[in-house]
């Protein structure tokens, strides 16, 4: 039960993108279609339900405070160890699918390597730290809420703005300036979903 | 100052805004646009950030293989994000700025601005220019944070940098302090900007 509670408040009420702000240049960059736009979600997904756990793993018994050596805190490191962690394991994740499912891997095609610079799987790990949780199973279902969350907005929005095509938009606003507008209104949607406790 | 320079030092500053036309470094700069305090810190520490990292990576630029550059790229940058931060705590007795901030400070490292500087002018140019470059662009995105924050402050909690400056009867707007709201503002940035330079309009 509290498994699903963090779940369906890390899809919902912590939305990466509508409460955080993570991930907003290639969610803005790359939602022309929602075709890309879902590919893209797929491998934020992935990569965050990847990352997130084993910078559980390092933050507990390597980063922090007695964790490794008696009296020795190293969390001041935390933020190069989990980029650094990041970036490795989308290396390993590009190569594994490369070589096990080429499908997937020409449907990710540019995005998946761009991932190591996304914000919204850093800031996982981060929130993740911040969260002191308190087992691995937190941390990947906690994970996994984020990434769904990502994936509905960035497809709810690619949705919209292939809609939004064929409107009247205003010379000077069309392209960004709608857009920016639109994730606003959705950002006020999704608030509704604020201070829902399960 | 020859006119290549200044041209280096005022284009990001306006006609090419980190924010509102090359749309990078959104993703962590929103949240920080409630109060003008955390805007400010903000743009000062991604103005350090981006110009140190593009001086040390045009010192670089000629020893590192192409194949692992983001790497380096990265651990050169965090470096520099753990350097800022340690400054902050350092000075969080005087000045103490909230927790909210401090992960937003850490996330300087994969805001785009800072790598795609590094990418598109550090990379090829010499150590001084990119040193200018890095700190014109970083200026550009605290110009944008900063005009944002004023509006957000102003309406939602009718104070500046903490003082009140709207008279006590003004109803201060919830709206105005979340999120979706820096949004808004900013599109309506984006309207201005373009309405004035019509050649940045999309088709």
């Amino acid at each position: 039960m509290e498994y699903l509670s963090l779940f369906v408040k890390s899809i919902f009420v912590d939305n990466m993108i509508f409460a955080y702000f993570l991930g907003m240049c290639s969610y803005l960059a790359v939602s022309k279609n929602v075709k890309t736009a879902s590919g893209l979600g797929v491998a934020v997904m992935f990569v965050l339900l990847v990352t997130t756990p084993v910078n559980y793993l390092l933050n507990k018994y390597v980063l922090g405070p007695d964790a490794l050596i008696d009296g020795v805190d190293l969390s001041f490191l935390s933020v190069i160890i989990f980029i650094a962690v990041i970036a490795a394991i989308v290396q390993i994740v590009e190569m594994v699918v490369e070589k096990f499912a080429p499908a997937l891997y020409s449907a990710l095609g540019i995005f998946l390597p761009l991932i190591a610079v996304n914000c919204a799987i850093l800031g996982g790990s981060l929130f993740m730290q911040q969260k002191e949780f308190s087992g691995v199973g937190e941390s990947c279902v906690y994970a996994l809420g984020s990434g769904i969350g990502w994936f509905l907005a960035i497809v709810a929005l690619a949705a919209i703005r292939e809609k939004m095509a064929y409107s009247n938009v205003p010379a000077a606003l069309k392209g960004l300036g709608i857009t920016f507008i639109t994730v606003g209104l959705m950002g006020m949607a999704f608030m509704t979903f604020m201070g829902i406790s399960l | 100052m020859n006119a290549k320079i200044k041209e280096t030092l005022l284009n990001p500053i306006f006609k090419g805004n980190p924010i509102t036309v090359l749309v990078l470094g959104i993703c962590s700069s929103l949240a920080v646009t409630v109060t003008l305090k955390g805007a400010l810190v903000m743009a000062l520490s991604v103005m350090f950030v981006t110009g140190l990292s593009s001086v040390v990576l045009s010192i670089l630029r000629n020893t590192i293989p192409s194949r692992v550059r983001i790497i380096v790229q990265l651990v050169v940058v965090a470096m520099m994000v753990i350097l800022v931060d340690q400054i902050l705590k350092s000075f969080e007795a005087t000045y103490p700025i909230d927790k909210q901030l401090s992960v937003y400070i850490s996330l300087i490292i994969t805001n785009c601005i800072v790598m795609g500087r590094i990418e598109a002018f550090a990379l090829g140019n010499k150590p001084f220019p990119s040193f200018l470059d890095g700190i014109a662009n970083g200026a550009g995105y605290g110009l944008v944070l900063i005009v944002v924050a004023f509006f957000r402050e102003l309406l939602g909690s009718g104070t500046l940098f903490g003082l009140q400056v709207l008279p006590s009867c003004y109803v201060t707007n919830n709206l105005v302090i979340l999120p979706p709201f820096a949004l808004i503002l900013l599109g309506c940035i984006v309207w201005v900007q373009r309405s004035i330079q019509k050649d940045l309009q999309e088709k």
